[in-house]
C-alpha cells in the first residue's frame, strides 16, 4: 500500500461521508458545510490525478463562490431546522432508496465490466499516464473548443440577466 | 491506482446525490444534491482524461463548472422569488402543477 | 399577323381594367377620363382586330401559335395559345366593334353614377374575358374566358348592389350558369380522356381520322358534344336554362346590350361553330336544332304578352339565340354565325335605344306609360325602327338575310322545324312592332312630371345609335347577298366542314315566303296596337298563361329550389350537420375528456414523484442495455 493508495482511500472516504452528510442533516447550514468538505476532498482527488488546474478551479469556484452563494441564500431566507421527512410518503421513500441502490449497482457494473470492452480499458492505470498540464488545457480551450468557450460566456451573461430580472424588487414588494 | 476505483467512487457519489434529490423536500438541499451529481461526473471525466493521457476531459470539467455556476445562480434566484411569494421552499407545498 | 398583334389586342382591355379598377379612386373627380380610358382600350383592340381581319383576306392562312406553356404534366400540356381564323376574326370584330360603341354610349348613359369607374373596369374586364374565349386555341382557354365572362356578367347584373332584385338576379344568373358550366367541364374531361389533349386542331384532326372512329366509335363524341351543348344551353339561355336572361335586365342597359344580347350569350353558338367537326361526326346537331327552334318559339310567345321594354327585348334575344342554334344545329354553321353577327348589331342597337328611352323617361320601363315618344325623341325612334325592321325580317335589311338562310337550311333538314321557325318569325315581327306602336306612336300616356323634361339623349349617346343603325340595316346586304354563295360563306368556308343536308329548293321562293310572313306580323301588330293600348289585366286564360311566362319560374321554384332548400334544411342541416357531424365532433371531444380526466390523476404536482418515475425509467433502460442488450 503506497502513499497514493492511502491518499485515494482517505479522500474517497471523506467525500463519500460528506455526501451522505449532505442528505442527512436537518439544518441546511450543516448540509452546506458538509458539501464544502466533499468539494475539498474531491479537489484532493483531482490533485492525485494530476489535474492541478481543475483542482484549483474546484476550490475557487465550487468551494469558494458557489458555496458562498448557498450559504448566503440559506441565511437570507432564515429557514431554521427542517424535518428530514420527505415530501413523498414512506412507501415511496423506501422505493426511492431501492432505486438509488439499483442505480449504484448499475454504475459499478459499468465501471468494472462494460468499460473493459472499450478503448479506455487498454489505457494505463489512472495515475500512470503522463501529466496533462494547464498549458494543454489552455491550448485546447482557445483552439479546438473556442466556440463552446465563447458560448459559455453567453450562458453566464444570460444567467446574470436572468437573476437580475428574477429578483428585481417591484415597487410595492419587499422581502 | 486503477481507473475503475475512481469510477466506482464516482458512481457512489452520483447515487448519493440521486437519493438526496428523491427524499429531501427542501429545495436548497435538492440543489446541493444536484451539485453532488455534477461533481461525481467531473470526477469520472478527470479520471478518464488522465488514463487516456489527454486534456479534453478536463476542458469539459471546466465547461461543466461554468454551466453549474450559471445554474446555481438562476436556481437560487428562483428559490428566493418562490419564497417571496409562498413563504416556503418545500417542494411538496409548491404544487401548482397538480392536475 | 403576328403574336405581338394578338397580345396587344388581348391586353389592351386588361390594361383598361387595371387602370380603372386600381386607380379608379383618383379618377372619381374626372369621370369622363375614366370612361374614355375604357373606350380607348377597346378601340385599340378594335384596330388590332381590323388588322387581323385584313390579313386573312385573300386566302391568308389561319394564325395558330403558342404564347407559353401554362400547365405541364407527365402526359399532358396546356398552353396559352391563340388561334385566329375566319370565325375568330368575325367574333373579334363583333366584340370589339359593338363593344367600343357601347363603351362610348355608356359614357353618357352612366353619367353621374356612383360606381362609374367600377362600371368601366368591369366592362373592360368583360371584353378581355370574351377575347380570351374567342382567341384561345384550346378548350381550356375557352373555358377560362367562358368563366371570366360569366363572372363579369354576374358583377354587372348586380352592379347596383343596393337593389335586392339586382343582386338576386345576379345570383340567379351565376347559379344557372354554373349548371351549364358543369356540363361544359364534363364535356372537356370527356374530350381529354378520349384525345389526351384539348387543342382544337389536334382534336379535330384526330376525330376526323378513320382509326379514331374505329377504336372509340362515335359514342364518346356524342357524349362529349352533348355535354358541351349543356354548357351552351346555360351560357346562351336556351330551354331549360334560359330563366336567368330576362332577370339579367336588372343590370345597366348598355350591359344588357353588350353582354346579354351581342356577345356573351352568343358564346354558346361560337363554341358549337368552333366544334363543328365534332358535331358533324357525332350527328348531335339535331338535338341542338330542336332545342334551338323550341326555344325560339317558346320565348317569342312569352314576348307577346310582356309590357316591360327590356323584358321584351330579353325574350327576343332568347328567341333569336334559338335561331342561331337552329342554324348551327342543322349544319348551316356559317348561317348561324352570320345571324350571330347581324343580331349583335340590331339587338345591341335596340337595347341602346331602350336605354335612351329609359334615360329620358327617368328609368320607366313599362310601355303602357309611354306612347307618342316619336315626336320628342326622333333619333331614338328612327334607330329603333331600323333595328325592329331588321329583326322582323323586312326585305333587304340584315335580319332578313341571316334568318332566311337559317330557315332555308332548316327546310333541308326537317320541314317541321322550318314551319315552327316560320311561325316564330311571324311572332317576332308581331311583338316587335307591338312594342314600337305602343311606345312611339299613339297618344302620350306619360306622367306629367316626367313629360316635362322628356328629351332626346345627348350626342355621346345618340351618335353610337346612329352608327350602329347603319350596319344593322346594311350588313346583311353586304355580307349575305347571294345566300349560300355569299361573301360571308366564302370567307368562313375554311373553318366549317360540309353540312349534311344540302339546302334545296328555290332560294328566291323562300325569301318571298319569309318576307310575306314578316310583313304580315308587322301588319297584324299595326291592326291591333296602332290605336289601342295593351290591356292592363290579362283577359283570357291563354293570355294570362303567357303573361306569366308559363309560370316557369314558379315551376322551377316548386320543383327544384324548394326541394333543395327543404333538403338542405331538414336532411343536411338537421340530420347530417346537427346529428352526424356535430355528433362525431362532440363524441371525439368527450372521449378525450374522459381519457384526460383519468390521466390527470397522475399529475400530483409533487415534483419528486415525477423524478422517481424518471429515475425508475433510467434504471430500467440501463438494466435493459447492460444485462439484456
Amino acid at each position: 500500500m503506497n502513499a497514493e493508495q492511502i491518499l485515494f482511500i482517505l479522500f474517497g472516504a471523506v467525500s463519500l461521508i460528506g455526501a451522505v452528510a449532505v442528505i442527512s442533516f436537518r439544518h441546511p447550514i450543516y448540509s452546506a458545510l458538509s458539501l464544502v468538505v466533499t468539494f475539498f476532498a474531491q479537489a484532493g482527488l483531482f490533485l492525485l490525478l494530476g489535474a492541478h488546474f481543475v483542482a484549483a478551479v474546484q476550490v475557487i469556484v465550487y468551494a469558494g463562490a458557489i458555496m458562498v452563494l448557498f450559504l448566503f441564500v440559506i441565511m437570507l431566507l432564515n429557514l431554521g431546522t427542517l424535518s428530514v421527512k420527505g415530501a413523498i410518503g414512506g412507501k415511496l421513500k423506501g422505493f426511492a432508496i431501492i432505486l438509488g441502490i439499483l442505480l449504484a449497482i448499475e454504475g459499478i457494473y459499468i465501471a468494472t465490466n462494460v468499460l473493459n470492452n472499450t478503448a479506455i480499458a487498454s489505457a494505463q492505470p489512472a495515475t500512470a499516464a503522463p501529466n496533462t498540464t494547464t498549458y494543454d488545457i489552455g491550448e485546447l480551450l482557445f483552439s479546438k473548443y473556442l466556440l463552446p468557450f465563447e458560448v459559455t460566456s453567453l450562458i453566464l451573461l444570460a444567467a446574470l440577466i436572468g437573476v437580475i430580472v428574477l429578483v428585481k424588487r417591484s415597487s410595492n414588494d419587499s422581502i | 491506482m486503477e481507473l475503475q476505483y475512481y469510477l466506482i467512487l464516482s458512481a457512489l457519489l452520483f447515487t448519493t446525490g440521486v437519493i438526496g434529490v428523491l427524499v429531501r423536500r427542501n429545495a436548497i438541499i435538492i440543489f446541493m444534491c444536484i451539485e453532488l451529481m455534477l461533481n461525481a461526473a467531473n470526477l469520472a471525466f478527470v479520471a478518464i482524461s488522465r488514463s487516456l493521457g489527454e486534456a479534453t476531459g478536463q476542458v469539459f470539467v471546466f465547461f461543466v463548472m461554468a454551466v453549474a455556476a450559471a445554474e446555481v445562480a438562476i436556481g437560487l434566484a428562483i428559490i428566493v422569488s418562490v419564497f417571496k411569494h409562498r413563504e416556503t421552499i418545500n417542494v411538496d407545498e409548491v404544487n401548482s402543477l397538480k392536475g | 399577323m403576328s403574336l405581338e398583334l394578338i397580345v396587344v389586342l388581348l391586353i389592351a382591355p386588361l390594361v383598361g381594367f387595371l387602370i380603372n379598377g386600381l386607380f379608379g379612386k383618383w379618377l372619381k373627380g374626372n369621370e369622363k377620363l375614366s370612361g374614355w380610358i375604357g373606350s380607348v382600350a377597346v378601340l385599340i383592340s378594335l384596330i388590332c382586330s381590323i388588322i387581323a381581319f385584313a390579313s386573312l383576306q385573300g386566302g391568308g392562312t389561319p394564325f395558330d401559335e403558342t404564347l407559353y406553356e401554362w400547365i405541364t404534366g407527365e402526359s399532358f400540356a396546356f398552353n396559352i395559345g391563340f388561334r385566329v381564323d375566319a370565325l375568330t376574326t368575325v367574333m373579334l370584330l363583333v366584340i370589339t366593334g359593338v363593344g367600343f360603341l357601347i363603351h362610348v354610349y355608356s359614357i353618357g348613359y352612366m353619367h353621374g353614377d356612383a360606381g362609374y369607374t367600377r362600371y368601366f373596369a368591369y366592362l373592360n374586364l368583360f371584353v378581355f374575358a370574351m377575347l380570351i374565349l374567342v382567341l384561345g386555341n384550346n378548350y381550356l382557354m375557352m373555358f377560362v374566358g367562358w368563366e371570366g365572362v360569366g363572372l363579369c356578367s354576374y358583377l354587372l347584373i348586380g352592379f347596383w348592389y343596393d337593389k335586392k332584385s339586382a343582386t338576386d338576379a345576379g345570383k340567379k344568373a351565376f347559379i344557372v350558369n354554373r349548371i351549364g358550366d358543369f356540363g361544359f367541364l364534363l364535356g372537356m374531361f370527356t374530350l381529354f380522356a378520349a384525345f389526351g389533349t384539348l387543342d382544337f386542331v389536334a382534336i379535330f384532326d384526330a376525330a376526323e381520322a378513320d382509326n379514331f372512329q374505329k377504336v372509340f366509335g362515335t359514342s364518346t363524341l356524342v357524349i362529349a358534344t352533348l355535354l358541351l351543348f349543356v354548357g351552351a344551353i346555360g351560357k346562351s339561355a336556351q330551354i331549360p336554362l334560359y330563366v336567368w336572361l330576362p332577370d339579367a335586365m336588372e343590370g345597366p342597359t348598355p350591359v344588357s346590350a353588350l353582354i346579354h344580347a351581342a356577345t356573351m350569350v352568343t358564346a354558346g353558338v361560337y363554341m358549337i361553330a368552333r366544334s363543328a367537326v365534332l358535331y358533324n361526326i357525332a350527328h348531335t346537331g339535331e338535338v341542338v336544332a330542336w332545342i334551338g327552334v323550341l326555344t325560339a318559339f317558346f320565348a317569342a310567345t312569352i314576348a307577346l304578352a310582356q309590357n316591360d321594354i327590356k323584358r321584351i327585348l330579353a325574350y327576343s334575344t332568347v328567341s333569336q339565340l334559338g335561331y342561331m342554334f337552329l342554324g348551327v344545329g342543322v349544319g348551316a354553321y356559317a348561317s348561324g354565325v352570320f345571324h350571330l353577327v347581324t343580331h349583335a348589331f340590331f339587338k345591341g342597337l335596340m337595347f341602346l335605344t331602350a336605354g335612351s328611352v329609359m334615360h329620358a323617361m327617368a328609368n320607366e320601363l313599362d310601355m303602357r306609360k309611354m306612347g307618342g315618344l316619336k315626336a320628342k325623341m326622333p333619333i331614338t325612334h328612327w334607330t329603333f325602327l331600323v333595328g325592329a325592321l331588321a329583326i322582323a325580317g323586312f326585305p333587304f335589311l340584315s335580319g332578313f338575310w341571316s334568318k332566311d338562310e337559317i330557315l332555308h337550311s332548316a327546310w333541308g333538314s326537317s320541314p317541321l322545324i322550318y314551319i315552327i321557325g316560320l311561325i316564330t318569325a311571324f311572332l317576332t315581327a308581331f311583338y316587335m312592332f307591338r312594342l314600337i306602336f305602343v311606345t312611339f306612336y299613339g297618344e302620350s300616356r306619360v306622367e306629367p312630371d316626367v313629360a316635362s323634361h322628356l328629351h332626346e339623349s345627348p350626342p355621346v349617346m345618340w351618335v353610337p345609335l346612329a352608327i350602329l343603325a347603319i350596319p344593322s340595316a346594311l350588313i346583311g346586304l353586304l355580307l349575305g347577298w347571294g345566300g349560300h354563295d355569299s361573301w360571308f360563306h366564302h370567307f368562313t368556308k375554311s373553318v366549317f366542314p360540309e353540312a349534311h343536308h344540302e339546302a334545296s329548293g328555290n332560294v328566291v321562293l323562300f325569301m318571298v315566303i319569309s318576307s310575306i310572313v314578316g310583313l304580315a306580323g308587322i301588319a297584324f301588330a299595326w291592326m291591333r296596337y296602332s290605336k289601342r293600348v295593351p290591356s292592363t289585366e290579362p283577359t283570357n286564360a291563354l293570355y294570362k298563361l303567357i303573361a306569366n311566362k308559363y309560370y316557369i319560374d314558379e315551376i322551377y321554384n316548386a320543383l327544384i329550389v324548394q326541394p333543395i332548400k327543404n333538403g338542405s334544411h331538414y336532411l343536411l342541416w338537421r340530420i347530417v350537420d346537427n346529428g352526424v357531424i356535430d355528433g362525431i365532433v362532440n363524441g371525439v371531444a368527450s372521449v378525450i375528456q374522459i381519457i384526460g380526466g383519468t390521466l390527470r390523476r397522475l399529475q400530483t404536482g409533487i415534483v419528486q414523484a415525477y423524478i422517481v418515475s424518471m429515475v425508475l425509467g433510467i434504471v430500467l433502460f440501463l438494466a435493459y442495455y447492460l444485462f439484456f442488450g
